[in-house]
C-alpha cells in the first residue's frame, strides 16, 4: 500500500509545481519555492522576483490551480465510488448524468436571483447537491436490475437523464441572458470563477465527501459481491449505499459547481490505477483520489498552453482524451463479458 | 445452536416455506434435501437473515435474528453461496479477508488478528498456493474452498452452505465435504447445509431433514429419513435403498431404466 501511495503523492507534487510554473508567465520553480518558503515568517529570504510575480502566483494561479486539484480529486474519487456502487467500471459522474444535474442545480441556484444575493457562492454547492442527488436517484431506479447495473441500461438511463437535465440548464441560461461567454466556458468545464473564494466554498464538501469515501473501502469490496453477500458478511447494505451516494455526490456537485460539467476524469484514473494496483477498494479510493487530482492538473496545463494565450476548457482536453479511452473500455468490457457467459 | 421455529416464507401468491421448525445442535450436521424448487435454497436464505419471513422465528446462537442488526447476525453465522458471478479479478486473499467484515471498525481496516485469522482460513482450507490468484482463474472447486474459507474467517458459530457441491467433480465434491466435516468436528461447529446429492448427504449428514414443497417432511437420522417409500414419493420416481458396504448408511439407486411414475 505505502510504495503506491508514496508515488502517487510524489506524482501531484510533480504537477502541483508544473501548473503553479506554467502560465502566461513562467515562474521558475526555484523561485516559486522562495516565494512559498517568504511566506514563512523569520527565514532570510530577500525578494529578488518582479512584484507581478506575488500577485500572479497568490492572487491567480494558486487559487485556480487548488480548485482544479481539488475538482479532479472529486471527480475521480467519486467516480471509483460510483463504479464499486454500481458495480460497473464504466460509473463515471458525466456519464452517469450526476454531473449534469449538479450542473443544473448550480445554474438554479445562479439565476434565481434571491439566495445567491443571500448567502452569495455558497448556496451554489448546496444546490448543486441537492441536483445531483435528484439525478443519481432516477438513474439508480431506472438502470439497476437486481444484482448489478447492465452497461446498456446504466449508460443509456445517465445520458437520457444528464441530456433532460443540460437541456434546461441551456434554456435557463439563454433566458438569463447573463454573460452567455462565460456560462457557455463554465459548462464546458473551465474554472471560470477565480480567486480564493471558491475554493473555500468547494473544499470542506470535497472534504468531507472524498473523507466518508476513503472510509468505504471494505464497504465497496463487500458490495463486488452482490447485495445478499454483502449482507451476509455483515454490511448493512442499504444504509451503506445511501451514505456512499450521498458522499460521492456531494464531492460531485462542489466540483461541478465551481469547475463546470468535466467528464471522463472518474472514468480514466480509477480504470488506470485497478489496471496498476488491482481491484480493491482500499487502494483504488485513495490512489484515484491523488491521481484525479494529478490527472486534471496536467491536463488543465494542456489547457492552458496549446492555444496561449487563449486559455482552453479543461473540459475539452479531458473529452479529447476521455471519450476514445471510454470506447476502448466499452469494447474490452463487451468482449470480456461475451467470452465469460 | 440454530433454532428455526414455525417458518413461513412467501414469494407474492407462493407459499415457498410452510410451518418449518428444524432445530440443529453445536457439532451437528444436518443436511437439507428434497427436489429442485423445494425451498432448500429459501430455508437457507431466511436462515441466514437476508430474506424476512412470513411468520416464524430463528434463533441464532439463542437470540432471534430479527432483532439482531446486520453485523451481529454476521458474527453469529456465516454463509457459503454457491460460486457465481463472483468479482473476477479479487484475488483469494482479498475474499477471505472479508470474511473480517462483521469485526471491522469504522474506518474498514483490518488489523493483525484479521490477518491472521485470514491466514488460519486458507490454512485449513488448504488455499494458501492460492492466495495471490484472482479468483476468476480457478477451478469451480477451488472458488468454493475460498468461500468456505471466507466463512471460517468469519468466526461464527453457526455454518449455513447452499449446495457447496453443485458443478463439482466427484472428487471435489468429497473433499469439499471431508473438509466441511473436519471442520464442524473440530470447532463444534452448528452446520446446515442444502445439499443435492442424497447419497453425500447420507455419508456426511448427522441427520437430514427432507423438504417437499415447502414443507418439511421427515427428519431424522440418514437410515430413518432415506427411505424407498418416502423418496419415491418425494422425488416422483422408484428406487432401491442399499446399504453403503463400509459406513452402513444408506444408498439411494435411482430406477432409472423403469418410467418415472406419472404425476396422477
Amino acid at each position: 500500500m505505502t510504495r503506491p501511495l508514496l508515488i502517487a503523492l510524489l506524482l501531484l507534487t510533480l504537477a502541483l509545481i508544473l501548473s503553479v510554473a506554467i502560465g502566461s508567465v513562467t515562474i521558475p520553480p526555484v523561485t516559486l519555492a522562495r516565494m512559498l518558503l517568504a511566506q514563512i515568517p523569520g527565514l532570510p529570504i530577500q525578494p529578488d522576483w518582479p512584484d507581478s510575480f506575488a500577485a500572479i502566483l497568490f492572487q491567480l494561479r494558486l487559487p485556480h490551480v487548488l480548485l482544479i486539484a481539488l475538482t479532479g480529486a472529486a471527480l475521480s474519487g467519486s467516480g471509483a465510488a460510483y463504479q464499486g456502487l454500481f458495480r460497473n467500471p464504466l460509473a463515471d459522474p458525466y456519464l452517469i448524468g450526476v454531473a449534469s444535474g449538479a450542473g443544473l442545480g448550480a445554474v438554479l441556484a445562479m439565476t434565481i436571483r434571491w439566495p445567491y444575493e443571500l448567502l452569495g457562492m455558497f448556496t451554489v454547492p448546496v444546490a448543486a447537491f441537492a441536483g445531483a442527488l435528484l439525478t443519481v436517484g432516477l438513474v439508480y431506479l431506472l438502470a439497476f436490475r437486481g444484482r448489478a447495473a447492465p452497461n446498456t441500461t446504466l449508460i443509456l438511463a445517465g445520458v437520457a437523464v444528464g441530456a433532460f437535465a443540460s437541456a434546461v440548464t441551456s434554456f435557463l441560461m439563454l433566458r438569463s441572458q447573463g454573460e452567455l461567454h462565460r456560462a457557455l466556458a463554465w459548462l464546458l468545464g473551465g474554472a471560470t470563477m477565480s480567486g480564493w473564494q471558491p475554493v473555500l466554498a468547494a473544499f470542506p464538501y470535497i472534504a468531507i465527501g472524498l473523507g466518508v469515501l476513503l472510509t468505504a473501502g471494505n464497504a465497496l469490496d463487500v458490495l463486488q459481491f452482490g447485495e445478499e453477500q454483502a449482507q451476509q458478511l455483515g454490511l448493512p447494505v442499504a444504509r451503506t449505499k445511501t451514505i456512499l451516494i450521498v458522499a460521492a455526490s456531494m464531492a460531485t456537485a462542489a466540483a461541478v459547481s465551481f469547475s463546470g460539467v468535466i467528464g471522463f476524469v472518474g472514468l480514466i484514473v480509477p480504470h488506470l490505477v485497478r489496471l496498476l494496483v488491482g481491484p480493491g477498494y482500499r487502494r483504488l479510493i485513495p490512489l484515484s483520489i491523488l491521481g484525479g487530482a494529478s490527472a486534471l492538473l496536467l491536463a488543465d496545463v494542456l489547457a492552458r498552453t496549446i492555444l496561449a494565450p487563449q486559455d482552453l476548457p479543461v473540459g475539452i482536453i479531458t473529452a479529447l482524451t476521455g471519450a476514445p479511452f471510454f470506447l476502448w473500455v466499452l469494447r474490452r468490457a463487451q468482449s470480456s463479458s461475451s467470452s465469460s457467459s | 445452536m440454530l433454532e428455526i421455529q414455525s417458518l413461513t416464507v412467501t414469494y407474492g401468491p407462493r407459499l415457498a416455506l410452510q410451518d418449518v421448525s428444524l432445530r440443529v445442535a453445536p457439532g451437528e450436521i444436518v443436511a437439507l434435501i428434497g427436489p429442485n424448487g423445494a425451498g432448500k435454497t429459501t430455508l437457507i436464505r431466511a436462515a441466514s437473515g437476508v430474506l424476512r419471513p412470513q411468520t416464524g422465528l430463528i434463533r441464532a446462537a439463542g437470540s432471534d435474528i430479527a432483532s439482531l442488526s446486520t453485523g451481529q447476525r454476521a458474527r453469529r453465522l456465516a454463509v457459503v453461496p454457491q460460486a457465481r458471478s463472483l468479482p473476477e479479478t479479487f484475488t483469494v486473499w482479498q475474499t477471505v479477508l472479508l470474511g473480517r467484515t462483521p469485526y471491522l471498525g469504522w474506518l474498514g481496516t483490518p488489523g493483525p488478528q484479521d490477518r491472521q485469522r485470514t491466514d488460519w482460513a486458507l490454512e485449513r482450507t488448504d488455499t494458501q498456493a492460492l492466495a495471490q490468484r484472482p479468483i476468476g482463474e480457478l477451478s469451480g472447486g477451488e472458488q468454493q474452498r475460498v468461500l468456505l474459507a471466507r466463512a471460517i474467517a468469519q468466526d461464527t458459530p453457526i455454518l449455513l452452505l447452499d449446495e457447496p457441491t453443485a458443478h463439482l467433480d466427484l472428487h471435489h465434491q468429497v473433499a469439499l465435504l471431508d473438509l466441511v466435516h473436519e471442520l464442524a468436528r473440530a470447532s463444534h461447529l452448528t452446520v446446515l447445509m442444502a445439499l443435492h446429492d442424497l447419497n453425500l448427504a447420507s455419508i456426511y449428514a448427522d441427520r437430514v431433514a427432507l423438504l417437499v414443497s415447502g414443507q418439511l417432511v421427515a427428519t431424522g437420522t440418514p437410515a430413518e429419513v432415506l427411505t424407498p417409500d418416502r423418496l419415491s414419493e418425494a422425488y416422483r420416481l422408484p428406487l432401491h435403498i442399499i446399504t453403503h458396504p463400509d459406513f452402513g448408511v444408506p444408498l439411494v439407486l435411482p430406477d432409472g431404466k423403469k418410467k418415472v411414475i406419472s404425476d396422477q
